[in-house]
């Protein structure tokens, strides 16, 4: 590899430029920071806030500082209405778990001493540590090795709105091909940690549906390790609930891994759907594309996306793009969106963020009413075409059937 | 036969500056079965002429009138002048992410006739005028005019006309940026439409090479915001020769 590219046109990425104190051939010399120990080693000195690498896990949550509101991964929540998830014990009943699933794949319920817990990720913050602390029990899905065709579908129902605590771990066998949907309905109060261990070779689609009633709070923590040249697809479609705030984590164990992050998100009044994802380039050749697009509507609707990509050190050759669009569809609505890009060596195939956040095309609707298309049925053919890009993604007909029926139930809201 | 009628139209647009005039006064007579070309150096309002008949919001029309076979065309939403029959080709077609092709060729159609189009009929009309104008079959499939070339987004919209079957096309520089072979194919198109549907045409275009292919039958040279010239197709023939430059001549 001899090209290098990357977006950042900032002084850090200039290639050919003269030599500067601090920077080496390779980019700047951050080398304190790049622990090789990688993502998992403590780094000895103090890392800035602002750097994603400086985050601190922990299964405890007493190693979390109560929260504030003002801390960076924090601060766009709003802590009044996380039901006590982030101070108080979860001891209300853990929503139910069903799944059903294709021949070969076992289902199980185990203690959190079980090793496969802890497998695909440590806690990132005080919720999540939180759940972990309280979690009776976690269910484990194994994809069994070289599994072909594999579907399963885990409901998670909500019968309550007491705090409560959950634990999901999701393994996909080495070379198997699965699609796994975990579906979230009913009424909940829930700190959820969801770990989703991709083994060598394997290709896994997870798609998390936050479909919940309107009442629900729900903060999931949703942790990825992906092997050698495996393979996650992970979609998190956020419709239903009161505040959801999914936090999904991309971790490479191996070289040549990829991973691909998308999201479908459509707020209505009054409610805060939170997406933060993280995407840990610390193995070399490994690639990984972010897209997220959202809809808000209505007084109050709020939409958070902050998308953290880290190119370590040792990450050469990493191929990497993220992206945010919303679409605002009436006022009194606010989409905060925060794309990060922190690369830490200069060898790598690429690296790009873009973020938009607009108002109908009004050219959009020109061309379609030009057309012959009444002006309402032409916004909502715009809504749904802007939308279908992500659903477009998913692959699984009935589940796209099902999320453009979301799309059209939430858009038939706008009329009202 | 129907018959558009364009009558002392003044039409202006909101710039920084303030309200600017484009269009002073412009009188023309369009029936169905004629062709009329547009011809005019840049920034002489062809494009706005063609904008205002369909209705872009940026157009304001300050005085005069368009009417179809007596219709206040004004008076009319933008899906309402396609509705009843009025039909323009965009210089600058918009691309539509995640609506594909199909959906929204059918969605028009369904709009334009008030009624669905019978499928089978439908689906091989389609596929038709896609040959006709050698497009890839492959296009139905993709999103409207998203990441389509220059050329393809104009065959698109010369597939439209031939799908939505209108009474009156608007041809907004429809030439611009089409090589030698694309310009033939769209051509074509636009008169295997008017064939069929004895429609009449408003072809908006900086240059004659166009006329070698759809034949005017009448040309209005357009200066300043103005009609400055009116004749025959020979008319055409001198514009080929001696340029714009004995109307700005004039104006200046």
């Amino acid at each position: 590899m001899t090209e290098t590219a990357t977006a950042i046109t900032g002084e850090k990425a200039r290639i050919g430029a003269p030599s500067i104190a601090g920077f080496t051939e390779e980019g700047e010399n951050l080398s304190p920071l790049n622990d090789p120990a990688g993502s998992t080693g403590r780094p000895t000195v103090r890392i800035p806030d602002s750097s994603r690498a400086g985050r601190p896990t922990s299964y405890k949550v007493e190693d979390f500082a109560p929260l504030t509101g003002r801390e960076e991964d924090w601060r766009f929540t709003p802590l009044k209405r996380l039901g006590g998830l982030h101070k108080e014990a979860l001891t209300g009943a853990a929503p139910t778990v069903e799944v059903q699933a294709t021949a070969g794949v076992t289902v199980e319920t185990v203690g959190m001493d079980d090793a496969r817990v802890g497998s695909a990720g440590i806690p990132e913050d005080r919720v999540s540590a939180n759940g972990w602390n309280s979690a009776a029990a976690a269910t484990v899905v194994t994809v069994p090795a070289d599994a072909e065709d594999v579907r399963v579908t885990v409901t998670v129902t909500g019968t309550g709105l007491e705090a409560s605590a959950q634990h999901l771990v999701v393994v996909a066998g080495p070379n198997s091909r699965a699609v796994v949907v975990l579906d979230h309905v009913g009424s909940a109060v829930v700190a959820e940690n969801v770990e989703i261990d991709v083994r060598d070779g394997a290709a896994l689609t997870f798609v998390t549906l936050q479909g919940w009633a309107s009442d629900a709070i729900h903060a999931s923590s949703q942790q990825a390790r992906i092997g050698q040249d495996a393979h996650l697809k992970h979609i998190a479609v956020s419709f239903g609930g009161d505040l959801v705030r999914v936090t999904p984590s991309a971790r490479f164990a191996a070289p040549g891994g990829e991973a691909e992050l998308y999201g479908l998100y459509f707020a209505d009044a009054g409610q805060h759907l939170e997406h933060r994802l993280f995407v840990d380039h610390s193995q070399p050749r490994c690639k990984s594309n972010v897209l997220y697009k959202g809809a808000l509507q209505g007084q109050g609707a709020h939409t958070v996306w902050v998308g953290d990509v880290l190119i370590r050190k040792d990450a050469v050759g990493t191929d990497s793009y993220e992206a945010n669009r919303n679409l605002v569809l009436t006022d009194g609505t606010r989409a905060d969106s925060v794309p990060n890009l922190e690369i830490e060596t200069g060898l790598i195939d690429g690296a790009g963020h873009a973020s938009t956040t607009g108002r109908f095309d009004d050219n959009q609707l020109f061309y379609l009413m030009a057309r012959g298309i009444p002006e309402k049925a032409a916004r909502r053919l715009v809504v749904r075409g802007f939308l279908n890009e992500v659903i477009q993604q998913i692959g699984i007909p009935e589940l796209e059937e099902r999320l453009n029926e979301t799309v059209e139930a939430e858009l038939a809201a706008t009329d009202s | 036969m129907s018959t558009l009628e364009i009558k002392d139209l003044h039409v202006s647009i909101e710039t920084e500056q303030g309200t600017k005039e484009i269009l002073k006064g412009v009188s023309l007579t369009i029936n169905t079965g004629e062709t009329h070309a547009i011809m005019g150096p840049n920034g002489s309002g062809k494009s706005t002429l063609a904008s205002t008949i369909a209705g872009h919001p940026r157009y304001t029309v300050t005085s005069g009138s368009i009417t179809l076979d007596g219709e206040d065309v004004l008076e009319m939403s933008v899906d309402e002048r396609a509705r009843a029959g009025l039909f323009l080709a965009m210089q600058y077609p918009v691309e539509v992410p995640g609506v594909t092709m199909t959906n929204f060729l059918r969605t028009a159609k369904t709009a334009i006739d008030g009624e669905a189009p019978s499928l089978r009929h439908w689906t091989k009309d389609v596929k038709t005028a896609m040959a006709d104008l050698k497009i890839d079959p492959a296009f139905a499939n993709r999103n409207v005019n998203e990441g389509f070339s220059g050329g393809e987004k104009k065959r698109v919209e010369i597939l439209q006309l031939e799908l939505f079957k209108p009474k009156f096309a608007i041809l907004d520089e429809t030439d611009s940026g089409l090589d030698v072979d694309a310009l033939k194919v769209v051509s074509e198109g636009v008169n295997r439409a008017q064939e069929k549907n004895s429609m009449g045409t408003l072809l908006i275009t900086h240059y004659t090479r166009i006329l070698r292919y759809i034949k005017p039958d009448f040309v209005h040279v357009f200066v300043d915001g103005k009609i400055a010239e009116q004749g025959g197709p020979e008319l055409a023939d001198r514009l080929e020769e001696e340029g714009y430059d004995r109307f700005l001549k004039v104006q200046a």
